[in-house]
């Protein structure tokens, strides 16, 4: 693999008042195992400043964790910063304790994929290739 | 939606539009056509600001420095662009790059910048892609740029001399006066910055650093004596007297006209980084297709067999 290729540059970042990073942080560890350069942003950030760091550091795709219950309060707040800003083109993943019936509201909104608890670590890399192939074209062997 | 045509894009980034500066930045970052391209373009507009390294060992407090300086910076009515390394991992590429979120507050004020990007392969210090991005801040317009290194002491002396001022960011208890005589990371500052001088050992590394620095007179770079600093970087505490020094040592570069001549270096260096790192993918490819004969031959019949197909496609 040369240094040169593409890497799949993901934002991973605690939305809201929530303080439970430990799935972030176990996410972040395995996209970055899997090749992939992962900006961590940390706890309680707000939507601005998600959408910021994926807008300066030019990512593919973000992956929110939201523990709080407060996801469709704060998702469409993302999505329309994120399309304030241009950003059509970049993944958005949320995981979270998410209740069955949003999981639709939130993919009509236009997220790409959702997780929830108990799904595995080859799925969440798998599916983040998938959307930054989807969105951005980058294609990783 | 973005114009993805590179002459407007470039045109958009140098109005200040982040995302077109994002995506110019990627390029660059990825030595592609278009990026070296780009890099060629903005260089002509490059060369006035003015570049801060950062370094010091994992866990010292740079990146919660970084966050100060911002905060100092902009206060002052300057654009900073500000470049964090993290380290790649050797066997995927892969990187964890957790400098950012020390400063995520700051990185919503005006005028100020952001990348991290991964060390790719390098051990230490800053790399090619980081002096390329740095050329590309600059031509843009930010007149103050800082870069964090990846955090190890043993850095490449060639590449940091392509910084006009090197803090080197250390804490109580990290070493007694014989680590400070050591060669390496107490030879490359212009400024040290003692941060959480709120522990108790603060002043007993004060002294030890102050004997390391005091004793070095043959080793001052350009000339300038090393100044420390006592910070605690979490609380502000120290930011405005260590930017007040990072003038002074400015100021000094100007009268010795070193100013100018860091930035002629900076862009030699990253001709010479492009280009060996071209012709280290060429070799690897070289190599990874001749695997099968390569391993049957003798190394001394490989070696110039190599040597000479690179030759062959450099024709």
């Amino acid at each position: 693999m040369m240094i040169t290729t593409k890497r799949i540059k993901v934002i991973v970042a605690k939305l809201g008042l929530d303080g439970h990073d430990r799935g972030a942080k176990v996410v972040a560890r395995a996209l970055k195992d899997a090749g992939m350069e992962v900006v961590y942003t940390g706890l309680r950030q707000t939507p601005e400043q998600i959408v910021k760091a994926a807008l300066q550091e030019d990512a593919d795709v973000i992956g929110i964790s939201i523990l709080s219950g407060a996801h469709l309060e704060l998702i469409p707040k993302v999505i329309e910063i994120m399309r304030q800003n241009g950003l059509n083109d970049v993944g958005l993943i949320v995981g979270g304790v998410i209740p069955p019936d949003d999981i639709k509201k939130l993919k009509d909104m236009g997220v790409d994929e959702v997780f929830l608890p108990g799904s595995s670590l080859k799925e969440i890399v798998e599916k983040v290739k998938k959307v930054a192939r989807q969105k951005r074209g980058i294609d990783v062997e | 939606m973005l114009n993805n045509n590179l002459p407007k894009l470039i045109e958009e980034a140098l109005n200040g539009n982040e995302l077109a500066i994002a995506r110019l930045l990627t390029k660059i970052e990825y030595m592609t056509d278009e990026g070296i391209s780009a890099l060629g373009a903005l260089s002509k507009r490059s060369g006035n600001a003015h570049v801060i390294g950062i370094t010091g060992i994992p866990g010292a407090g740079k990146s919660t420095l970084i966050g100060g300086l911002i905060q100092e910076y902009v206060s002052r009515g300057h654009r900073v662009g500000v470049i964090v390394i993290d380290p790649s991992s050797p066997y995927t590429m892969g990187s964890f790059m957790g400098n950012r979120l020390r400063f995520q507050d700051k990185t919503m004020l005006k005028n100020v910048f952001v990348r991290s990007i991964g060390s790719r392969g390098y051990l230490g210090g800053i790399s090619a892609e980081a002096l390329m991005l740095t050329e590309a801040l600059d031509g843009l317009g930010y007149d103050k740029i800082i870069i964090e290194t990846v955090g190890a002491g043993q850095t490449d002396t060639e590449v940091e001399q392509s910084v006009h001022t090197i803090l080197v960011v250390t804490i109580p208890g990290a070493g007694d006066d014989i680590q400070a005589l050591k060669a390496g990371i107490m030879e490359i500052g212009d400024i040290y910055v003692l941060n959480k001088t709120d522990r108790p050992d603060a002043e007993l590394t004060f002294n030890t650093l102050k004997f390391a620095i005091d004793s070095s007179e043959i080793s001052y770079r350009d000339g300038w004596k090393p100044l420390i600093v006592k910070a605690v970087a979490i609380k502000n505490e120290g930011i405005s007297e260590i930017v007040n020094k990072i003038e002074d040592h400015l100021n000094y570069l100007k009268q010795k006209e070193l100013f100018k001549k860091r930035i002629i270096d900076r862009r030699a260096k990253i001709v010479e980084l492009i280009a060996r790192r071209k012709i280290d993918e060429i070799i690897s490819e070289i190599v990874k297709k001749n695997y099968n004969t390569i391993i049957n031959e003798d190394i001394t019949e490989a070696v110039p067999k190599v040597i000479h197909n690179v030759k062959e496609l450099l024709r």
